[in-house]
Order: structure tokens, then sequence, then C-alpha cells
């Protein structure tokens, strides 16, 4: 379910962006990723329940996906930081998961391509960013330092997840986003990511402000019709 | 340009003789100025509508009631985009440039339908829209299909199926809220009843006001006339309108055995102008989110274009290729 949780935020955020892209060929892109995250946040929910009743009726201490999927989509370098974070991540575990005989094997095969596109997407768009124009590297270097905080959690242990390397998934985390940012001429953040006055409380249903709202616009209609079939 | 060379007029016959056997013209062949510039207006409009109708759509995706709505909303919303991406395409083989186009939107020099201007105030508009302004939709471009100009006729008959799709699961969206709860019941009604006229306007004036009608047909861009397909339509959502157990808001309306179609109320073309000169209910918001979204996406562009030219090994075209792929 946190992984489904994960899925579920980060693609209604995306989902925000439809209309306000920079150019038609975002639009199909950045629907398109939401789409295939929605897809897999269907099928983990599905595991643990009635997907509709988890997505519109849990309240945000029950929630368990990450802060980093929740944040805003601010410009479209924190978009594209966020996934580039996430999408980087997404793929090693559900590339390690797919290799396990856990329930989750034949998901996270079919879904370890989608992310490997979303990821291919994210680097592209930190290369033409960080190596564009004194703007475009301004704004991405900004977005890669303030999402940064929320990259620790995610190699906390999950709940329902065992066996899986964290500290391993972590390094090979940190060496390819390190790759990445240095060759988009950007610098890798160095801030804190862990600890009590940073973020971490997503798996544990401890969220950042913005996410209460979020859920306020996601569930009220399927709130407001309690029982009825849509 | 006001003398004929003799080789001109060899191009013209050729043109006509091409338009009278159905084949095609395609975008290396001579073809009349007029012919030209009516068809870059046309898809133009046509490229525009569906960038501009992604907006009442787009505003319900936060708030879709299950996921399953949530994802078919998502993959309409993207579907509109890549036709809208097919159409700017099918207008650059005719000599313009998407960048021109837009620019053309942007400041109010080119069109897009007049249905757009309305707003989506619940979730039943969603399916309202997909079942009345698809509907009407199809009915205008399935003739295009046909149509004289080759990459737009095969344009079309991509974007007609998806959109006879979009259609179908609009209506089953708004069968499923009329068999629902009472109050869902009454949500669907609503749509429909706010839905209804505009999309009949969605054909166009009639034809004795319609002042591209007979050139359009006389070159078979168009093959029917704005009020022959207007009738068809209501012919069609009738039946429909009845399966859903919803009311169309006419009480003009009833069946004409001496023509064998639906009569129907008149349209209020007074609202049809306001729409179009501007003056609809979300004329203004539609048009500042679409020059907003693109004022605050230059730097992206920017940042795209300085990086192309620094590294021009890396094909511009790359996102898009993987996009059609991952599709």
């Amino acid at each position: 379910m946190p992984l489904g949780d994960d899925a579920l935020i980060l693609s209604h955020r995306l989902g925000e962006w439809a209309g306000n892209a920079p150019v038609l060929e975002e639009e199909v892109a950045l629907a398109n990723i939401a789409l295939d995250l929605l897809g897999q946040a269907r099928i983990l929910l599905s595991l643990a329940g009635d997907e509709d009743e988890l997505a519109y009726l849990r309240e945000e201490r029950q929630f368990r996906n990450v802060q980093l999927v929740e944040q805003p989509n601010g410009d479209f370098a924190h978009t594209i930081a966020r996934q580039l974070y996430f999408s980087t991540y997404q793929e090693l575990l559900y590339g390690h998961l797919a290799t396990t005989d856990s329930e989750l094997a034949p998901l996270a095969g079919k879904a370890v391509k989608e992310t490997a596109y979303h990821r291919d997407h994210a680097e592209q768009w930190t290369l033409r960013l960080g190596d564009g124009t004194d703007e475009s590297h301004t704004r991405m270097q900004r977005a890669l330092d303030a999402l940064w905080r929320y990259t620790g959690e995610l190699f906390d242990p999950v709940d329902g997840l065992a066996g899986v390397p964290w500290q391993t998934l972590h390094d090979t985390w940190t060496a390819r986003i390190t790759a990445t940012v240095e060759r988009a001429t950007l610098t890798v953040p160095t801030g804190p990511r862990h600890g009590a006055w940073t973020a971490g409380g997503g798996r544990q249903g401890i969220h950042t402000e913005p996410f209460g709202r979020l859920l306020a616009e996601m569930q009220h209609l399927h709130r407001s019709h309690p029982g009825a079939t849509w | 340009m006001t003398t004929i060379a003799p080789e001109d007029t060899g191009h013209e016959a050729l043109f006509d003789a091409t338009i009278a056997a159905e084949e095609r013209i395609e975008p290396r062949d001579w073809m009349p100025d007029g012919y030209r510039a009516s068809l870059v207006r046309q898809i133009a409009q046509h490229a525009h509508s569906e960038i501009i109708g992604m907006q009442p759509e787009a505003n319900w995706i936060t708030r879709a009631p299950s996921l399953r709505r949530k994802a078919i909303l998502m993959a309409k919303v993207q579907d509109e985009a890549g036709h809208g991406l097919y159409l700017y395409s099918a207008a650059e083989t005719l000599g313009t440039g998407r960048d021109e186009l837009l620019d053309k939107l942007h400041t109010g020099r080119q069109r897009y339908s007049s249905i757009f201007n309305y707003p989506t105030l619940t979730w039943a508009d969603v399916g309202a829209i997909g079942w009345l302004v698809d509907g009407a939709a199809i009915t205008n471009q399935v003739p295009l299909c046909r149509c004289s100009y080759g990459p737009y006729a095969r344009a079309m008959v991509r974007i007609c199926k998806e959109e006879s799709f979009h259609q179908r699961q609009g209506y089953e969206l708004l069968l499923t809220l009329s068999r629902g709860t009472k109050a869902q019941h009454a949500m669907a009604q609503d749509a429909v009843d706010r839905w209804w006229w505009p999309s009949l306007m969605m054909f166009g004036p009639p034809d004795d006001e319609s002042a591209h009608s007979a050139q359009s047909m006389a070159w078979k861009i168009k093959r029917h006339s704005n009020d022959e397909l207007r009738q068809r339509f209501v012919d069609i959502c009738v039946p429909q309108a009845e399966a859903l157990g919803l009311t169309l808001p006419d009480p003009d309306l009833r069946w004409n055995d001496e023509r064998g179609h639906w009569d129907f109320g008149p349209i209020d073309w007074t609202e049809f102008h306001e729409v179009l000169r501007g003056n609809g209910p979300c004329n203004d918001e539609r048009i500042g989110r679409r020059r907003r979204a693109h004022e605050e996406g230059a730097w992206v562009r920017e940042a795209a274009a300085a990086h192309a030219a620094r590294h021009p090994a890396r094909s511009p075209h790359r996102g898009t290729d993987q996009e059609e792929a991952a599709r």
C-alpha cells in the first residue's frame, strides 16, 4: 500500500499539469506518466482492498506515501526534479522487486519498464534545463536543492517489503543522481536528508501541509455521495 | 499574381480534375491560394479547439470520483493534446508553422470552437461533453475523413476513431449517473440541459448565413451543410436521450413523419454570436489560461532550444518519439 500511495499521489500531482504544460509534447508526456502511475496505483491498492475506498475514504494520517510525491508542482523544474528523484528510486526498487518471489514481482516487472521511461524523460529534461539558459540552470538547481530534503525518506524500510537491500538502493540512487546532475552542469545538493527537522514522516502518515488540501480536492465529490457508484 | 500564365491554367485544370475524380490533393500539389487559406483556417481552428478543449475537462481530473473515471478522463485529455499535435502537423504541410498558429490563437486572430467557452460545473458535465460535444464533433468530422486534402483526411481517420471511443465513454458515464442515486440522476439531467443547445451551435450558423460553406463544399473540404449535419445529430441524439432516461430541453422537439426527421426548436443565434465575439461565460478564462501556460513555459522552450543548439547530436524529436513508443 505505501507504494500504491506513492503512485496515486504523484499521478494526481501530474494530473494538475493538464492544460498548463510549456509545450504540447509535454502535455502528452506528463499525462502519459500520470496514467502509468495511476495504473500502478490501482493494481497496488487493489491488492490491499477496494481501490476507491482506499483512495477516497482514508484520511491524511492514513496515507503512507513519501512526502516527496505530495510536494506541489512548483515550476516545471520542480516537477522535473521531483520526477527525477522519484523515478530513479522507483526504477531501482521495482527492478529489485521484479527479481523476488513477492506478490509484487509481476507488477514490478511491468512497471519497471514504464518507470525507466519516466526516469529517462526526467533525465533528459534535467540535462536540457541544467545545461540550457542561465535562467533554466538557476531554476533547475533551485528545484534540486528544494526537494533534496525529501529524498532521505525514500530509503526507509517499507512495511510489508522484507529483504529489500535499502542501503544498496540508496548507494546506486546517489551514484545515478550524481552522474545526471553533474552532466547537467549542476551541483548535487548537500543539505540534510534525515532527522527530526527534515522530511521523513510520510510512511508513518505524517505529511506536509499541502497534502490535506490535495486530499480535500481529490476526495470531495466521492465523499459527497456516500455509497454511490460512478 | 492576377495574370494567369499558361502553365498555371494547366495546374488549375489538374487540380479541378483531381477534386472531381475524388482523389486527394497532397502537400506538393499545386492548389489555389483560396483553397490553401481555407484549409489553414479550418485545420488551425480545429487544432486550437482540441487544445482549448482540454481545459473544461481537465478542470475535473483532480476531482474525478473514482480511479477508473480518473484514468479515462486523463487518457482523454491526453488524446486531445495528441489530436492537437496531428492537426498542427497537418496545417504545417500547407506552409504555416505551429508557433505562428499558436500566436494567432493567443492574440485572438484565429478561433476555436464556441462550445469550449462554457463552464464544467459538475462531474456530469464531463459525461455531457463526451456524449453531446464529442458526438457533435464526430458528426462533423466523419465526413472530413473523405476531405479532398490528404493530410487532413488522414489525420481525421485517426482522430475520429479516438473520438468515438470518448463519446461512448461519455454516454456510459451519463448512463451510470442516470441510473444512480436521485442526486446523480439530477446532476446528469442538469448537465444535459446546459449542454444541449451549445452542442447544436457547434455545427455553425444556418446554411443561409454560413460564409465559407459553398466554396468549401465545391472544393470537397466540406461534404454536407451545417443544417444537414445538425439535423443528423438531433436524429441520433433523441433516441439516445430516451435510452439514457434523460430529457432534452426543447419543448418543440417532435417527430415529423413527413420529413422523416425530428423537428426542433429555434436556436438562440444571439447567444452564439455573443460567444463568438468573446462574450461567452469562459472566453477570457480559456484564452487567458492558454496564454499563461505559453508565457510561463517560455523559459522551458528557450532552455530546450539553447541545449539543442549546444548539443546538436541529440535529436530534437527524441522526446516525442519516446512518447509515441510509450503509448
